[in-house]
């Protein structure tokens, strides 16, 4: 088995500091000519206010509708004249923003970059605008199984906590934001402090460097974020149901998870990638939708949020076999903890995750996407180099641990959405 | 496998450009088989794929899904290699993959470190033509099928909504039947209805065989003759035997009301032109005018819709022209709260009216076109990406040309060329139009 180091390493990634003192991971790629931009700020929907949940999300909503001097008409215009890709959105950890551009268009591009992070207008009608359409969203939204469980997992998992609440609130809380929650909180929320730039295409050091004060030089030196208390998630063990007439159960299920600084996190990563992060290849694939045709989609997956390191997974089956379904699953979570995994799936997984790594870094927006991760994650700016070799540097007894303290804590928390049966 | 047929009503242009990109190479082994190879060195991958010019509406009359289930079905085993096999070895190689089934073709493709290329071909030749399972896998299959529609249809009136629009835009034509099937009829489907689609389509003379990535058109050339060479040609390809829609003098209306519904949406639907239907370049007209009326938040019907009346949440529209028989043209809108969707529905029509009495402004055009010329260079950043484009459009019949022509043939189209395709096929058109509605006590 051919097992190669990273194939992004090829492309060396430099760590560029511009003169006023700004950081910026760069990937320099010539070959065509675009400019992919990523920038993170920690922060996100763990800072919305109580009872304002969605503040975060608005906020980077309105980040493109006009700023400086242009309105978000002349602002949106400006872009599409270019073609130049502006994207802002929030998660509960942080806001991200994402610029895509041809070379040739780049000042144009950093300009109206930088007026979006440093100069937002938030005019009224752009705010009522926005909220309407964040609105429509959750109206949208406000019936459909998949988003019903995904909401009422995150209530039960983190209840008390900002990460209860869905990142772009619900129809009440996204109405009591007002025009001056979203000035304050993008004034306490961007600043060079916590900010994470990663670049890939066709610019120098030298040039991104003097791209770097341009855009951010203006920001303040440090966020106010509010501080977000440690939580492990809850209701182990709790059934939820959210009573939906439609014929397909969508479940959810969750434990507590591994940190991503966590020394076991890899040989967690691992375990979950058995169990049920493998496409075609996991147990709960095998198990659930190839032997009992139970499901079209299963899987699990690590969620590390920074306060509340998460494990879950999700399937949908119809009602009168969801009490199958979760029986199966629960199976397969125990049986992972009581045998573990054989020398060859443990090997067979490894493979996988070492040589699929590379295919996360073949274009320009995934490697900027990648890299600002890393940053934000405490890495390393030589991780993509190193990270095959700590997949491969798991043991048996590694992958028992982590199975152990993943799976050997009790009863997940299951939520379901639908009419289910046998649960 | 966790096949994705292709929603029929996906925002995608036709081939979205690509132009003046990388060298395309194309050539033909003498069983038939059609072979594309787009360079990509940046980074050691290469993107492999198979595609078949078969799809969803090539299904026998009572077995609407078969094309489909037999996508999943392609998973389970050949007289060589056991069920499960090529998927497990793909995992160990650190590969993707994955297939998919649309109206006129079925793909199957892996994304591997590029020394695994000749396995991939290996593996997926070798299903060409030896497909084999046992009768016991199939019903947990088509059970994965069924939640699969319940998952993606049964509990989504706006799914709901999208497959009524395309059954009552399409009275004859099966592109009017959704890809996955209707459920009381991949219900019946059995291993022998697959197994005769199967012989009937999956041929070399059938097929197209791409690969992008780090890769020499010789060296694929060399693999794929020691692969795919050794699959029997087959004689003439399959003929698609499919009823031409006729035109209808008659608007149509469908709605869904379903208590799931809290924000309504409204869709109009056009048949209009494909790029394999076109007279003369309609189809290229036709991408810059659904570019210019509804495509982001600079668009005609954004404008007037969201910004300046301030009635709706959002408002676009898109052409989907990349199909062999007919081509959608679309539009959408979602209201804002206390406007009824006749009134949208009236602002809509007097906005596209007002906008073709007007014609398109060199601003306008030039925007369109420059957002095309833009999308072409984004696309050479993903080699899946490009082998998507040049698959799907071979697939339908266009040439490699065709597909490198696009953007030239984008920008050699004038504002007036924009208004008559407007006129005749939008505004003279006869609109089907759908209504999401809430169920109002």
């Amino acid at each position: 088995m051919t097992v190669r180091e990273s194939s992004a390493a090829s492309r060396a990634v430099q760590r560029v500091v511009s003169p006023g003192g700004i950081e910026a991971w760069l990937v320099e790629e010539h070959a065509i000519p675009l400019i992919a931009m990523e920038v993170a700020f920690l922060g996100g929907a763990a800072q919305d206010a109580d009872g304002k949940a969605g503040t975060a999300a608005l906020m980077a909503g309105l980040l493109d509708e006009g700023a400086g001097d242009l309105t978000g008409d002349q602002f949106q215009e400006r872009l599409a004249d270019r073609a130049i890709e502006l994207h802002f959105n929030a998660d509960r950890d942080s806001w991200h923003g994402a610029l895509k551009t041809l070379t040739r268009h780049a000042d144009e591009a950093f300009d109206l970059f930088r007026l979006a992070l440093t100069r937002p207008r938030f005019d009224p009608d752009a705010v009522e605008r926005v909220r309407e359409q964040i609105l429509a969203g959750l109206r949208h939204e406000a019936k459909d199984p998949d988003s019903l469980a995904n909401r009422a997992f995150f209530t039960e998992a983190c209840a008390g906590h900002p990460y209860a609440h869905p990142v772009r609130g619900t129809i009440e809380s996204l109405g009591a934001v007002s025009r001056d929650d979203v000035t304050a909180l993008h004034r306490r929320g961007f600043s060079r402090g916590n900010l994470y730039v990663a670049v890939v295409g066709a610019i120098d050091a030298a040039t991104l460097g003097k791209r770097l004060d341009q855009l951010f030089s203006d920001l303040p030196a440090e966020a106010g974020l509010a501080p977000v208390s440690p939580l492990t998630l809850g209701n182990l063990g709790k059934h939820a149901i959210v009573d939906l007439d439609v014929p397909q159960s969508v479940v959810r299920f969750g434990l507590p998870g591994l940190a991503r600084q966590d020394p076991d996190y890899m040989a967690g990563y691992i375990a979950n990638h058995i169990l049920g992060g493998g496409t075609f290849t996991s147990r709960l694939f095998q198990e659930v939708r190839e032997k009992r045709g139970l499901a079209y989609s299963v899987w699990t997956s690590l969620h590390p949020l920074r306060q509340c390191p998460l494990f879950m997974g999700g399937t949908a089956t119809k009602n009168e076999r969801a009490g199958e379904a979760l029986d199966v699953i629960k199976g397969e979570i125990a049986r992972l903890v009581k045998d573990g995994a054989s020398e060859e799936e443990f090997a067979k997984a490894k493979q996988f995750l070492i040589g699929s790594y590379a295919l996360h870094f073949d274009t320009s927006t995934k490697i900027a996407r990648q890299l600002v991760h890393i940053a934000i994650d405490g890495l390393g700016i030589d991780y993509i180099d190193r990270r095959n070799a700590l997949v491969g540097a798991v043991s048996m007894e590694d992958l028992r641990r982590a199975a152990q303290r993943l799976f050997g804590g009790g009863d997940p928390l299951v939520v379901v959405a639908g009419r289910p049966i046998g649960l | 496998m966790p096949s994705t047929p292709l929603a029929g009503l996906n925002p995608a242009h036709s081939p979205s450009a690509t132009g003046g990109g990388p060298q395309v190479s194309s050539f033909t082994l003498p069983n038939g088989l059609q072979i594309v190879v787009i360079p990509d060195r940046r980074v050691p991958v290469a993107t492999h794929m198979v595609w078949y010019r078969n799809g969803s509406a090539d299904d026998p009359p009572l077995k609407s899904g078969i094309a489909h289930f037999l996508e999943h079905l392609m998973f389970k085993g050949t007289a060589t290699h056991p069920a499960g096999e090529f998927s497990q070895v793909v995992a160990s190689l650190g590969g993707q993959e994955n297939a998919f089934t649309s109206y006129d073709y079925t793909a199957y493709f892996q994304r591997v470190a590029k020394e695994h290329l000749g396995t991939m071909m290996r593996f997926e030749a070798d299903r060409m033509n030896g497909l084999a399972f046992d009768e016991d896998v199939v019903g947990p299959e088509r059970d994965v099928v069924l939640e699969e529609r319940r998952m993606r249809v049964e509990t989504d009136p706006g799914a709901q909504l999208a497959e009524a629009l395309s059954a009552s835009l399409f009275v004859h034509h099966p592109y009017g039947t959704p890809i996955i099937g209707w459920m009381h009829e991949i219900e019946g489907l059995t291993r022998d209805d697959a197994l005769a689609y199967y012989k009937r389509f999956y041929t070399p003379e059938n097929a197209i065989l791409v690969v992008a990535g780090d890769v020499e058109a010789d060296e694929v050339r060399a693999l794929a003759e020691e692969t795919y060479g050794r699959v029997p040609a087959r004689g003439a390809p399959p003929e698609r035997r499919r009823p031409r829609e006729p035109v209808l003098n008659a608007s149509r209306r469908v709605t869904v009301t379903d208590e799931k519904v809290e924000q309504p949406y409204l869709q109009q639907s056009f048949l209009v032109p494909s790029s394999r239907t076109q007279a003369g370049h309609e189809s290229y007209a036709l991408e810059l005018l659904a570019e210019i009326l509804g495509g982001g938040q600079t668009s005609v019907l954004y404008r007037s819709l969201v910004l300046e009346q301030e009635i709706a949440v959002s408002a676009g529209g898109y052409y989907y022209g990349s199909l062999l028989d007919a081509g959608q043209f679309i539009i959408h809108a979602a209201p804002r709260p206390g406007v009824t969707l006749e009134a949208l529905e009236a602002a809509i029509n007097a906005a596209v009216a007002a906008f073709l009495e007007r014609g398109v402004s060199n601003e306008e055009l030039e925007r369109a076109k420059t957002r095309f010329v833009a999308e072409m260079v984004y696309a050479q950043d993903s080699q899946a990406h490009l082998a998507r484009l040049y698959g799907s459009s071979l697939a339908i019949g266009e040439s490699v040309e065709d597909v490198k022509l696009w953007t030239q043939r984008i920008e050699a189209v004038t504002a007036d060329e924009i208004r008559e395709v407007g006129e005749r096929f939008v505004r003279k058109g006869h609109a089907v139009t759908g209504y999401l509605e809430p169920r109002s006590a």
